[in-house]
């Protein structure tokens, strides 16, 4: 089977507002797939809908034959066994070293022993550059660090699906091109499946395989970089060229703004 | 009208949702099967957090209660030339109830806001959320040590405010005020009672401790996650763990008193 994860007529609700309304989407294994949009429009929700942390309203999230909404939590840890996921803030264990946040997940799940932990960690935290400041608390790294130190963690156990939550968001350039690299190499190195959530328009098609955009709970775009680029639909294109105003207005919805003027005038 | 009687019933809603949630967020932690190579370690680590971190505040608090008791009660008991049942009455009030009542509400300000504050951190930093995704129950592996940590310290601390007290109060009566050393300690031993006084002071703060935890850990896990929610559910949990400890403290002293 080609497709790793396959989500049918999925809507999700939050506080009466539709985050998701009859949403399909799949993510092909070995491929980065990348799900894109404006801010607010639920792609974190979307991930954590995918890792069981949140329960849709409706549909299906079919992850290798299991559809995780109807899962047990013994059998939603099994699965997300064979999960990573890289957080927008990173998550790192604040009371733990950069060492001990990696061998996190080889403590809790493996009988490994320490000697084998140590050369694990050690590799991990070679791929992504940091071998070398194992010993430094989380409050010690700057932030690309910190998602570095991250990404080793997440990729401790060797996972068959890494999911990204706004990996690149308040980068600076050189450790955003760290981090674009990183997520192609190893999903490739590695042979896993990455699902990338971004508003980075420009960096995310360099590297992404096969695009979702998303806007007001729908899907309004989806296919490889050059497809999805090459749309004419006036809403995708307002997105990725980042027009300040189209069919996504700039305005938040209010009355008329001379009826709204005059009556400070009036009142 | 209506609207005041719709946001009426959502308020007492909202509070039933909480009091279900911190209901649940226990009976899954009691239940929860302990897991004594991983867990240990843990709850030793969470002993001292909370037991070890709070004992300068309860030494200091507990031998100046002592000695304030032991000046005031002298100074009562005087004028009916009673002086000679000093011991008794400071033994008596501080293992009955200022030592298990004081050391809880001490443990509320010192480690329950800490654990509240805590947690909600771990919240707010998406700690917990990545403990989940590794497939690490955040129940057993943050909240149960805590709790436990907190039913097992608190009788401690509380053992140790009770003996600090009795020992400021020697301090004031026999040393600074004169009284016959032999008369305090033996009058004092004469009135207490292991079982009716010291044990169900125990019990009293076996069940703050675990009561005080909860509230603590429900507030941190339930936070806001952000500054602000963080802020408001530190000063919940000193409020709620303070009403719940001097609510309870009359329950139980209602329970226990045809023992004495």
């Amino acid at each position: 089977m080609n497709n790793l994860i396959k989500i049918n007529n999925l809507s999700f609700n939050r506080n009466g507002r539709a985050i998701f309304q009859d949403v399909d989407m799949t993510v092909m294994r070995g491929k980065i797939t990348a799900i894109m949009g404006p801010s607010g429009t639920g792609k974190t929700t979307l991930l954590k809908l995918i890792g069981g942390q949140i329960a849709p309203n409706k549909g299906e999230i079919i992850i290798d034959g299991q559809n995780v909404p109807r899962l047990n939590r013994s059998e939603l840890y099994t699965l997300r066994k064979r999960m990573g996921m890289l957080f927008q803030s990173g998550g790192l264990f604040t009371h733990l070293n950069v060492f001990d946040n990696v061998a996190f997940p080889l403590r809790e799940h493996t009988k490994l022993s320490e000697k084998m932990i140590r050369t694990l960690v050690l590799i991990k935290l070679q791929m992504v550059g940091l071998r070398g400041a194992r010993d430094l608390m989380p409050s010690e790294l700057s932030g690309g660090m910190s998602r570095r130190v991250a990404l080793a963690r997440a990729i401790a156990l060797d996972p068959e699906l890494i999911m990204y939550d706004e990996p690149l968001s308040g980068q600076d350039p050189i450790a955003m091109g760290i981090l674009l690299k990183l997520i192609r190499t190893l999903n490739d190195a590695l042979e896993m499946t990455t699902i990338m959530v971004s508003h980075d328009v420009k960096e995310t098609l360099s590297i992404a395989d096969f695009t979702y955009v998303i806007s007001g709970g729908r899907v309004i775009g989806q296919g490889t970089p050059a497809e999805v680029q090459a749309n004419p639909s006036e809403q995708l294109h307002q997105f990725i060229q980042g027009l300040p105003d189209g069919p996504m207005p700039f305005h938040f919805p209010a009355d008329n703004i001379e009826d709204d003027l005059l009556q400070g005038m009036t009142g | 009208m209506i609207d005041a009687v719709t946001n009426l019933g959502r308020y007492f809603i909202e509070v039933l949702r909480q009091y279900g949630k911190a209901g649940i967020l226990l009976f899954r932690v009691i239940l929860t099967a302990p897991n004594f190579r991983k867990g240990f370690p843990l709850l030793i680590q969470q002993i001292y957090a909370e037991g070890v971190l709070s004992f300068i505040i309860i030494v200091m608090s507990g031998l100046f209660i002592g000695m304030v008791v032991a000046l005031q009660g002298y100074h009562t008991l005087v004028k009916f030339g009673a002086s000679a049942e000093l011991g008794p009455l400071v033994a008596l009030s501080v293992v009955r109830e200022l030592g298990p009542v004081v050391t809880a509400i001490l443990f509320a300000g010192r480690a329950g806001s800490a654990l509240t504050a805590e947690i909600g951190l771990m919240k707010a930093t998406e700690q917990l959320s990545s403990m989940e995704m590794m497939a690490v129950d955040p129940l057993k592996r943050i909240i149960s040590p805590r709790l436990w940590a907190g039913f097992i310290s608190m009788p401690l601390l509380t053992l140790i405010f009770d003996t600090v007290a009795i020992y400021g109060a020697y301090l004031v009566g026999v040393k600074w005020l004169g009284l016959d050393a032999g008369a305090f300690w033996s009058n004092m031993q004469s009135s207490v009672d292991f079982n009716a006084d010291i044990l169900n002071g125990i019990y009293k703060s076996i069940v703050f401790g675990l009561v005080v935890a909860w509230i603590a850990l429900h507030q941190g896990y339930d936070a806001e996650p952000t500054s602000a929610g963080i802020a408001l559910a530190t000063t919940r949990t000193v409020v709620y763990s303070s009403l719940a400890v001097l609510g309870l403290d009359f329950v139980l002293t209602a329970m226990m008193i045809g023992g004495w």
